[in-house]
C-alpha cells in the first residue's frame, strides 16, 4: 500500500473511533446511570488521538529507518572484488539503487512479470535493454553481483513496505480497540486527551532542536569524512582553490573566504550608512506622508526574493558597471565582479539595517533627547552626540546581523560575483565566495565519495560556524542593550 | 539659539552668528544626507522593478505563424487503418515536412518567393513538429483533414519583433539570415505572422537550449505549488503547536531556553545550509528521490518554521490575559481556554505570519539548487500525492536555470518568470494585508 493510502486508512479509522467512542460513552452512561466525567466529545477524542498519532509516528520512523537497514543488508552482499580500484562502496550502492529503480520502472511499463524477474528467468542483458526502453540508462559495466544486490534491494523494499503497512494499520487498530474498551463514564477523558495534546505540543516545539541537531550532524559527519580524504591544514591554510574531477585538487578555503568577506564588506559599506540614515531620517525628520510611503517601500526591498536581485546583478547592473566604469577606467572587463555583487547585496540588506536601527533608536529614552534639546543642541547634534552614542551597542548588533546575512547570501553572489577563486584587491575582478562553491560542488554530480564533493560540507560547516557566531554575538549585544534602558 | 549668544558674551555677535550659521548649515547637510539615503532606498526599489519589468514584459507577447496544415494520410498513416500503434511509429521527423509544405503553399499563394523552403521552414520553432505529433496521436481521426494551427515562430524571429535581433546582427548569426527576417516581415504583412499574448509561457514545460521560444513555466509553477502545499500542511500545525506550547504552557527551564535559542538561531541560519541538510538527511540518508517536491517542501518547511513560530507567538501574546482569565473563571480548563478562545482570536495574526512565511519559501532558491531541483524537467509531475515524488522544477530555480543558458532569449524568459513570481508574492502579501486589516483586533 502506498504511504498516502496508509495515511488515509489511519485517518478514517481515527474518524470512526471518534464517532463510536463518543457513542459508547453516551450509551454506557445511560445504561449505568453514572454521569459522564467529561463532555462526551472528549471520549471520542481520546480514541481518535490514540488511533491516529502513534500509528502515524510509527510510519514516519519506519520510513527513516527502513532504508538504513536495507542498505546495510544489501551492502553485505557486495563482495570487495566488485568495488572498483580507488572507488568506494557508496558508488556501487548508488548503482544498486539506480538499477532497483530501473527494475521498478520496467515492471510498471512492460509486460515483464514480478515472478519472471525473481525466478531469474530473465537475464541481466534483457533487463538492461528493457530499462533503456523505459528511459533508465546505466553507465558502464554492471557486474552480476550488483544486479543481484539490486534485486535484493527491491525485494527488501517491497517486504519492508508490506511489513510497514501491517505494522502501522495493526497498531492503529490495536490502540483503537484498547482505547474503546477503556471508555467508561468515570474515565477522566478530558484530562487524558489534554495530556495527550500537550505532549504533542511539546513534541512540535522540539522540532527546532531536531533541525539544529540535523544540521550539525549532517555537516560534521561529512566534514569528518572530508578530512579523512583531504588534510585539514591544507583546507584551512592553502591559498589555492582548484578542484579537479580526476583527483589531485587543491581545496584551500582562503580565496573563498576572502571573496566572501570582500563582497560582504562592500555590501556593508553601502547598507550601513544608507540604512542608518534612512532610520534616522524616517524616525526624526520625515513628515507623515513621506514616512507612510517610504517605510513600506524600504520594507518591500526585504521581501523581494534574492534571485530577483541576482538576476538584476546579472543582466542589468553587472553590464552597466562594466561598460560605464570598469572598462573606461581600464580596471576590468568582467560583468560579474565583487562590486556588482557587493553593491546589489548592499541594497538587499538596507532594510535589515534600517528596521533594526529604527527599533534601537526608538528605544533611546525620550528624556535624553529632551535634555539635549534643552541645552540648545540642534536636532542633528542631538542625534550625532546623544542618540547614536547611546544606541551604539544596539547598532553594532544590527550591523553584525546584517553581516551574517551578507556572508550567507547565495543567489546574488552565484549570479553576480563570478566563479573564479582568487585573492585580489581589485573590486572590478570576478571573485567567488563560500556559498557559490557550495552550490557548484554539490549541483553538478553528487557522488559522495570524492573530496571535491565532500568539501562542500566543510565549507557549509565553516559558513554555519561563522554566521552562528555573528548571530549569537549580535543577539547577546542587542539583548544587553535593551536591558540597559528597560 | 539666541540663548547661546547670551551665554558666551566674550565672543562678538558676528562670530556667534557665524557659528550659528555653521551649525544650521550642518543641520541642513545632515537632513539632506538623510533625504538622499531615503531616495537611494526608494530609487533602488524602483530601479530593480523597472529593470526587471523592462527586460521581462516582452515575454508575455509571442510571435506565432498561423498555417493551415493538411494532415496527409500518405505520410502519417500509410496503412489507412488509423491504428494508433502504426501512427505512433511516425517520428517527429515525419511531421516536419507537413509544416514545411504548408508554409511553402501559403507563401506561393501570396507570391512570396526567392527563399528556399528549408530556410523558410526555419522560421518555425523546432518544437512544433512534436506538438503536431502529439495533436495527431491525441486525435487520429483528424488525419486527412486540414487544420489551422498557431505555430511558434523560432526564437530569433520572435527576437526580431522584440528588438533583440536586427538585420545587422542577423548578418553575423549562424541561426538566422536577413533574408529570413525579410520573409518574416512579408509574412507579417500578409497576416500569417502575428504577435499575441503568450499563454504558452504559463503552461509549457521547459525547452532545450536551442528553443527558447517554447520554454514555459508549467512544470515550475506546478512544482512550486506542490511545495507550497507541503509547507502549508506541515508548517502551520507544527508551528502553531510549538508556539502555543512555548507561549502558554512552557515553564521557564533549560529545555525551553534551549528551544528559544534554537528558534532564534535557525531564523538566521543561511538558507543554503538548509539545502545541505536536505541533501544529507532527506536524500542521502532517508533515500527520498532527488528533484522531488516532497524534499523541497520538507526543507522549506524547516526554513519557514521559525518565521511562523515568531509570528504566531506575537499573535498569541497580543491576546489580552483577561480573555484567558475569563475563560478560566467560568470553569474552562487551560487547554479549553487556549483552543476555544485564545487561538481563534489570534488566528488572523497566525495566518498573516503563515502567508508571509510561505511567500518567503516561494522565493527561496539556494536550498533547492542543492537538492537537485535544477535538473532539466520536461515531464509534468503526476497529481498529488504521487506527484510529490516526481521530479519537478520550481519558479525561482527555473529562473536560475534560464540564466545559465547561452541564448540571450532565455534572459528575457528569466525576467518574465520573475514577473510571474513577483505577481504571486504580491498576491500573497495583499491577502496577508487584507487579513490583518479586516480581522485583526486592537485591544
Amino acid at each position: 500500500m502506498s504511504v498516502g493510502s496508509i495515511v488515509l486508512v489511519v485517518l478514517v479509522l481515527a474518524a470512526l473511533g471518534y464517532f463510536f467512542g463518543r457513542r459508547r460513552a453516551v450509551a454506557a452512561s445511560a445504561k449505568s446511570g453514572v454521569k459522564l466525567h467529561s463532555l462526551s466529545g472528549y471520549y471520542g477524542q481520546t480514541v481518535a488521538l490514540f488511533t491516529a498519532v502513534p500509528a502515524l509516528l510509527l510510519m514516519v520512523a519506519w520510513l527513516f529507518v527502513q532504508p538504513i537497514i536495507i542498505e546495510s543488508r544489501v551492502s553485505d552482499m557486495i563482495p570487495d572484488s566488485v568495488i572498483p580500484q580507488g572507488g568506494a562502496l557508496s558508488l556501487v550502492m548508488s548503482d544498486v539503487r539506480q538499477i532497483a529503480g530501473g527494475l521498478d520502472a520496467v515492471l510498471a511499463n512492460t509486460e515483464l512479470s514480478e515472478e519472471a524477474l525473481n525466478s531469474g528467468e530473465v537475464d541481466f542483458t534483457t533487463i538492461r535493454a528493457r530499462m533503456a526502453e523505459v528511459g533508465v540508462a546505466l553507465a558502464g559495466d554492471v557486474p552480476q553481483e550488483v544486479y543481484e544486490a539490486a534485486k535484493a534491494y527491491r525485494q527488501g523494499a517491497d517486504i519492508g513496505r508490506l511489513m510497514m503497512t501491517v505494522a502501522v494499520i495493526g497498531l492503529a487498530l490495536g490502540l483503537l480497540a484498547w482505547s474503546m474498551r477503556r471508555i467508561e463514564p468515570r474515565m477522566r477523558a478530558r484530562n487524558v486527551s489534554e495530556n495527550f495534546v500537550q505532549a504533542l505540543l511539546i513534541g512540535s516545539s522540539t522540532i527546532a532542536i531536531l533541525t539544529t541537531v540535523g544540521i550539525v550532524f549532517s555537516l560534521v559527519f561529512e566534514t569528518i569524512n572530508f578530512f579523512k580524504l583531504y588534510p585539514a591544514s591544507e583546507f584551512f591554510f592553502s591559498t589555492v582553490w582548484n578542484p579537479q574531477f580526476r583527483g589531485g585538487s587543491d581545496l584551500g578555503i582562503l580565496p573563498l573566504l576572502w571573496g566572501t568577506l570582500y563582497v560582504s564588506l562592500v555590501a556593508l559599506l553601502v547598507a550601513v550608512p544608507v540604512g542608518l540614515m534612512i532610520a534616522i531620517y524616517l524616525a526624526d525628520y520625515a513628515g507623515s506622508t513621506l514616512r507612510s510611503f517610504a517605510k513600506p517601500a524600504i520594507e518591500v526591498l526585504a521581501g523581494i526574493p534574492t534571485i530577483v536581485y541576482g538576476l538584476f546583478a546579472l543582466i542589468t547592473f553587472g553590464p552597466f558597471l562594466r561598460d560605464w566604469i570598469a572598462q573606461p577606467l581600464g580596471l576590468g572587463s568582467s560583468s560579474s565582479s565583487v562590486l556588482t555583487a557587493g553593491l546589489v547585496m548592499g541594497v538587499m540588506i538596507i532594510p535589515f539595517v534600517s528596521s533594526l536601527s529604527d527599533d534601537i533608536i526608538n528605544a533611546v529614552p525620550q528624556a535624553m533627547r529632551d535634555g539635549s534639546y534643552a541645552l540648545g543642541a540642534t536636532q542633528s547634534e542631538t542625534i550625532k552626540r546623544v542618540i547614536l552614542p547611546a544606541a551604539l551597542p544596539g547598532i553594532v548588533g544590527a550591523i553584525l546581523l546584517a553581516a551574517s546575512r551578507a556572508i550567507g547570501e547565495t543567489m546574488i553572489v552565484v549570479l553576480g560575483a563570478g566563479a573564479a577563486a582568487r585573492l585580489d584587491l581589485n573590486p572590478f575582478e570576478a571573485m567567488t565566495t563560500v556559498t557559490v562553491k557550495i552550490v557548484s560542488q554539490l549541483t553538478g554530480d553528487t557522488e559522495f565519495a570524492s573530496p571535491e564533493t565532500l568539501v562542500a560540507f566543510a565549507l557549509g560547516l565553516t559558513l554555519f560556524v561563522i554566521t552562528l557566531g555573528l548571530n549569537v554575538l549580535a543577539l547577546y549585544i542587542v539583548r544587553r542593550y535593551r536591558e540597559q534602558y528597560e | 539659539m539666541t540663548d547661546m549668544t547670551a551665554a558666551t558674551p566674550a565672543k562678538s555677535p558676528s562670530a556667534s552668528e557665524a557659528r550659528t550659521r555653521r551649525r544650521n548649515a550642518s543641520e541642513r547637510r545632515f537632513r539632506l544626507m538623510g533625504l538622499i539615503a531615503v531616495a537611494i532606498g526608494v530609487l533602488a526599489l524602483v530601479g530593480l522593478l523597472v529593470s526587471i519589468f523592462a527586460n521581462g514584459a516582452s515575454t508575455f507577447r509571442q510571435t506565432y505563424i498561423t498555417l493551415d496544415i493538411y494532415l496527409d494520410p500518405a505520410r502519417l498513416d500509410k496503412s489507412g487503418a488509423r491504428d494508433i500503434e502504426e501512427i505512433s511509429k511516425v517520428s517527429t521527423f515525419g511531421y516536419a515536412p507537413l509544416i514545411e509544405d504548408s508554409l511553402a503553399a501559403a507563401m506561393a499563394e501570396r507570391g512570396l518567393t526567392g527563399i528556399d523552403a528549408d530556410d523558410a521552414a526555419d522560421l518555425i520553432s523546432g518544437e512544433e513538429p512534436a506538438m503536431l505529433r502529439r495533436y495527431v496521436l491525441n486525435d487520429p481521426s483528424q488525419i486527412g483533414e486540414t487544420v489551422e494551427f498557431n505555430l511558434l515562430a523560432s526564437g530569433r524571429i520572435d527576437g526580431y519583433y522584440k528588438g533583440r535581433v536586427t538585420m545587422a546582427s542577423a548578418e553575423l548569426d549562424r541561426n538566422v539570415s536577413p533574408e529570413q527576417l525579410m520573409l518574416a516581415d512579408e509574412l507579417k504583412e500578409a497576416g500569417i505572422l502575428t504577435t499575441r499574448f503568450n499563454w504558452d509561457f504559463f503552461t509549457n514545460p521547459d525547452a532545450s537550449d536551442t528553443r527558447p521560444e517554447a520554454a514555459g513555466l508549467g512544470v515550475a509553477i506546478l512544482g512550486s505549488l506542490y511545495m507550497m502545499l507541503i509547507v502549508l500542511v506541515l508548517s502551520l500545525p507544527i508551528g502553531v503547536a510549538a508556539s502555543i506550547y512555548l507561549e502558554e504552557f512552557a515553564p521557564r527551564n533549560r529545555l525551553t531556553d534551549l528551544i528559544e535559542v534554537n528558534i532564534a538561531n535557525l531564523a538566521a541560519v543561511p538558507s543554503i545550509v538548509f539545502g545541505i541538510l536536505g541533501l544529507a538527511v532527506f536524500i542521502n540518508f532517508v533515500g527520498l528521490p532527488q528533484s522531488a517536491p516532497v524534499v523541497g517542501g520538507l526543507v522549506l518547511t524547516l526554513m519557514t518554521l521559525p518565521t511562523i513560530i515568531i509570528a504566531t507567538r506575537a499573535a498569541l501574546k497580543a491576546v489580552p490575559p483577561s480573555i484567558r482569565d475569563a475563560a478560566l473563571g467560568v470553569g474552562a480548563s487551560k487547554m479549553q481556554a487556549i483552543f476555544h478562545h485564545v487561538v481563534p482570536l489570534a488566528m488572523p495574526g497566525i495566518l498573516t505570519g503563515t502567508i508571509i512565511g510561505l511567500a518567503q519559501a516561494l522565493g527561496e532558491t539556494a536550498p533547492l539548487l542543492l537538492i537537485g531541483m535544477v535538473a532539466f524537467v520536461r515531464e509534468y509531475p503526476a497529481g498529488p500525492p504521487e506527484g510529490f515524488f516526481d521530479p519537478a522544477s520550481a519558479l525561482p530555480v527555473q529562473v536560475y536555470n534560464w540564466t545559465q543558458r547561452g541564448d540571450p532569449a532565455f534572459f528575457e524568459r528569466a525576467s518574465g518568470a520573475i514577473i510571474v513570481l513577483l505577481v504571486f508574492l504580491l498576491f500573497m502579501n495583499l491577502i496577508a494585508i487584507i487579513l490583518r486589516r479586516r480581522f485583526e483586533r486592537r485591544w
